[in-house]
């Protein structure tokens, strides 16, 4: 069965760039792209949503099914 | 699926004031889980806060809000309580707000045991004002009006709260997201004044100040001294040195509630004349 990945929205407009996300991640799916969030690797995110819960900016949004 | 914060948001009133990596942001997301757990409406919640960083949470949030004098967040929630007591009142404020300049209030409105909810954000610091210490401010630390270190012991707020009186304290730390919101909503349910208190990081001035490097850091040390209680049970003394206990911290269902005990004054009042 293929794995239905998340959809992860990371609004420019709210990141602070504080690199909680990132170094929360457990799966190392969030990167630092300059001064904002960005996705780095989408295939290996198992939605647990730590980064949506821990964003102090209310930036991303983890969109699952 | 991801959370839907934007019904609790005020349109057009983010990004918020705090800076990069301030707790605050993820107590106010914590915060919106719980009131959203419990189904609270928002023109029968109010939320109060004074003067701080914290204090400025109330202007986020889109239901009826107070934003009072510095340290009299709890003075003004105890007025809105007896004359609506079938609303929910929350205060918000930080360690300043609430233990310093609001100290008094605080401690007597955990006294009079009234059906409030404050959550206490414990950030160490005076942050908005340039980092003056706070009482939080633990000993030896570094703040703008301490630059050789702070001399003072520090609050310890649930404590200070239990003692005062309040018939329900929590503690939670911004690390512990996913706690927040529990802790929250059982304070929120509980008939008497709640006291969380939040142990939160301010990355700007006391993060630097203090030779932490980011706000990882913060975080982590956040994670490394928080203990939860049950675990606590079982450590002793040494082990338990430097850690702080996280969760419900004390519970008392017996002491009656002060807006209950006033509208018996009122009816005796009442039979007096």
């Amino acid at each position: 069965m293929e794995k239905k990945l998340p959809k992860i929205e990371i609004s420019e407009k709210l990141c602070k760039g504080c690199h909680i996300c990132v170094e929360f991640c457990p799966k190392d799916v969030l990167e630092m792209k300059g001064f904002y969030a960005s996705v780095k690797n989408l295939e290996a995110c198992i939605s647990c949503m730590q980064c949506e819960l821990r964003c102090p900016d209310f930036a991303i949004k983890v969109i699952t099914e | 699926m991801a959370f839907d914060y934007e019904k609790w948001i005020r349109p057009g009133k983010l990004p918020h004031i705090w800076c990069p990596g301030c707790g605050h942001g993820i107590i106010m997301k914590g915060m919106i889980r719980a009131m959203e757990s419990l189904k609270l409406k928002k023109e029968n919640t109010v939320i109060v806060s004074g003067i701080g960083c914290a204090s400025r949470l109330p202007g986020y949030i889109d239901c009826c809000t107070l934003h009072t004098a510095h340290g009299r967040a709890a003075a003004f929630a105890t007025g809105v309580k007896l004359a609506k007591p079938e609303m929910d009142v929350i205060i918000v404020g930080g360690d300043g707000d609430g233990t310093a300049i609001g100290g008094n209030h605080f401690i007597h409105a955990c006294r009079r045991n009234i059906n409030l909810t404050y959550i206490i954000m414990n950030n160490n610091i005076y942050g908005m004002t340039g980092g003056q210490f706070s009482p939080c401010t633990p000993t030896g630390a570094l703040a703008s009006t301490t630059p050789y270190g702070n001399p003072d012991p520090g609050f310890d707020v649930a404590k200070l709260a239990i003692g005062a009186g309040a018939t329900f304290v929590a503690r939670g730390t911004s690390f512990h997201a996913n706690q927040i919101d529990k802790l929250i909503a059982e304070a929120i349910q509980h008939k008497g004044f709640s006291v969380v208190e939040i142990l939160d990081d301010c990355p700007t001035t006391y993060g630097r100040r203090n030779k932490f490097k980011s706000v990882i850091e913060m975080m982590n040390r956040l994670k490394d001294i928080a203990v939860p209680v049950k675990a606590a049970e079982k450590m002793t003394a040494e082990q338990l040195k430097g850690k702080v206990l996280t969760g419900v911290l004390y519970k008392d269902d017996t002491k009656p509630e002060y807006t209950v005990e006033y509208d018996k004054v009122i009816e005796r009042a009442k039979a007096a004349k």
